[in-house]
């Protein structure tokens, strides 16, 4: 089944996506699937929790998955970090996600 | 000058793989690689996770693939430059290459192999507007030679193992380290975060948590720093020091690569799949994350076959006259370099009385 997420782009551009939730995809390959961040702009350690290139703005008051020491600690160091700050690669597609708005942070 | 057959740059796991293939060619390597050790990305971040999809092997961790290549290109004695970064691209008339470093060392090959990856790594910088005009003005991305930092007074930014190690061995040299992080929680080793807390207690750091540098002051050469505590402005003061060290880890950038006059296509470097891996330079090839065509798939496994044949590629454009047919190692063996030979046993053919 596809869920509905919002997702505003760096450039400001808001789109409605349809994610998957039956192939194990995380926001940050929703993100890239879509291209809506030039390739090697996001995504970069490919989804270890070791960049920050996917930092999102969670906009809405979707319940996600608690943060990891990982997430955490990466996050900790990333820059423009706000307090709705995740990152899209630790945050899998479920059903429970419908609704979910997004806002990819700025490029470091 | 270097010189070498084949000049590859970026010492990740498919230019260490090209060596291999090279030397079976008997063409001579050299790697160039902006990090101090090889092994590109797997050595620098994430030595110790496993990767699971290496042809015949269930599970290996990327720092034992990379110790595993380093043994299997051994006897074919490449040549490393490492520390410094590939930066101008020159053709000569006879079609060979000057590749020169940023730090002046030139080496010459008959080809080029950009194995380059995501880019060379650089420092992340944080983002507070006017840090770039007090860059060697008092603001350093790394620590080259610690004896700079002698009865001077330096302030560290960061929260992982570089911050606190450089916070460690700096609090000797030093008269004054301040270490500034966002969090109270550190995350490098345990036993850092804890000699760091011992030196907090002896008084040889100082230690402001939860908080962040916002601000740098000072007329040609950097004097002071914002900090900003507990995410607030209102708590904003101000600290003197000689030197600002930002230590928040690296992050790959395609870099002088990009001005090479190579075709560039999504942050990566157009080649010709259909063939040989080639750029729109003759003479120039790109191979593992680094490249891009229709379908392409970043991973280590994929760089191995473009290495695989960007060398075939690459013997006929040093040796246009000769024959040559590949040859299976279990049939030829390996001889290297170094007067190695690693070859099947021979069957042995025995009667049974």
């Amino acid at each position: 089944m596809d869920i509905k997420i919002t997702i505003t782009d760096r450039e400001g551009e808001t789109h409605v996506v349809d994610a998957p939730t039956d192939i194990a995809m995380n926001l940050m390959e929703i993100v890239r699937s879509y291209e809506l961040a030039p390739e090697g702009t996001i995504g970069i350690c490919g989804g270890m929790a070791m960049c920050a290139s996917c930092q999102c703005y969670i906009k809405s008051d979707t319940e996600l998955p608690e943060m990891e020491m990982d997430e955490e600690a990466m996050l900790a160091e990333a820059f423009h970090v706000k307090e709705n700050s995740r990152l899209g690669c630790q945050i899998p597609i479920t059903e429970d996600l419908e609704g979910l708005v997004v806002e990819l942070a700025p490029e470091e | 000058m270097i010189e070498t057959d084949i000049l590859i740059i970026g010492a990740g796991p498919t230019g260490l793989f090209t060596v291999f293939e090279a030397g079976l060619l008997k063409l001579k390597c050299h790697l160039i690689d902006g990090l101090p050790q090889p092994g590109g990305q797997l050595a620098e971040l994430y030595p110790k996770k496993p990767i699971y999809d290496i042809p015949g092997y269930p599970e290996v961790l990327a720092g034992d693939l990379v110790d595993n290549l380093m043994e299997q290109i051994k006897p074919f004695e490449p040549g490393f430059t490492l520390g410094e970064r590939a930066q101008d691209l020159e053709k000569l008339d006879d079609g060979t290459f000057i590749v020169t470093t940023d730090e002046g060392t030139k080496h010459h090959a008959k080809v080029v192999a950009i194995a380059g990856g995501l880019g060379s790594f650089e420092p992340r910088k944080p983002p507070i507007s006017n840090l770039a005009d007090y860059e060697k003005k008092g603001v350093s991305y790394m620590v080259k030679n610690p004896e700079d930092y002698r009865d001077q007074s330096v302030v560290i930014a960061g929260g992982g193992d570089s911050a606190l190690d450089w916070s460690i061995y700096l609090a000797d040299i030093a008269s004054e380290v301040t270490l500034i992080h966002r969090r109270n929680e550190f995350r490098g080793a345990l036993e850092s975060v804890d000699r760091v807390k011992e030196l907090k207690d002896l008084g040889k750091i100082k230690l402001i948590t939860p908080a962040e540098v916002v601000g740098i002051e000072g007329e040609s050469q950097l004097e002071s720093l914002v900090i900003r505590k507990n995410n607030n402005p209102e708590e904003d003061f101000k600290i003197e020091t000689d030197h600002f060290i930002p230590l928040f880890g690296l992050s790959p950038k395609l870099g002088p690569i990009s001005k090479w006059g190579l075709e560039i296509e999504k942050n990566a470097i157009k080649v010709d799949n259909s063939l040989d891996y080639q750029t729109n330079v003759p003479g120039v090839y790109a191979i593992g994350d680094v490249n891009t065509y229709p379908g392409k798939l970043k991973l280590i496994l994929c760089g191995f076959h473009e290495a695989t044949m960007m060398c075939q590629s690459a013997y006929q454009r040093i040796f246009p006259d000769k024959r040559y047919v590949m040859k299976y190692t279990t049939v030829g063996g390996v001889t290297g370099f170094d007067g190695s030979k690693k070859e099947a046993p021979k069957a042995v053919v025995k009667a049974i009385d």
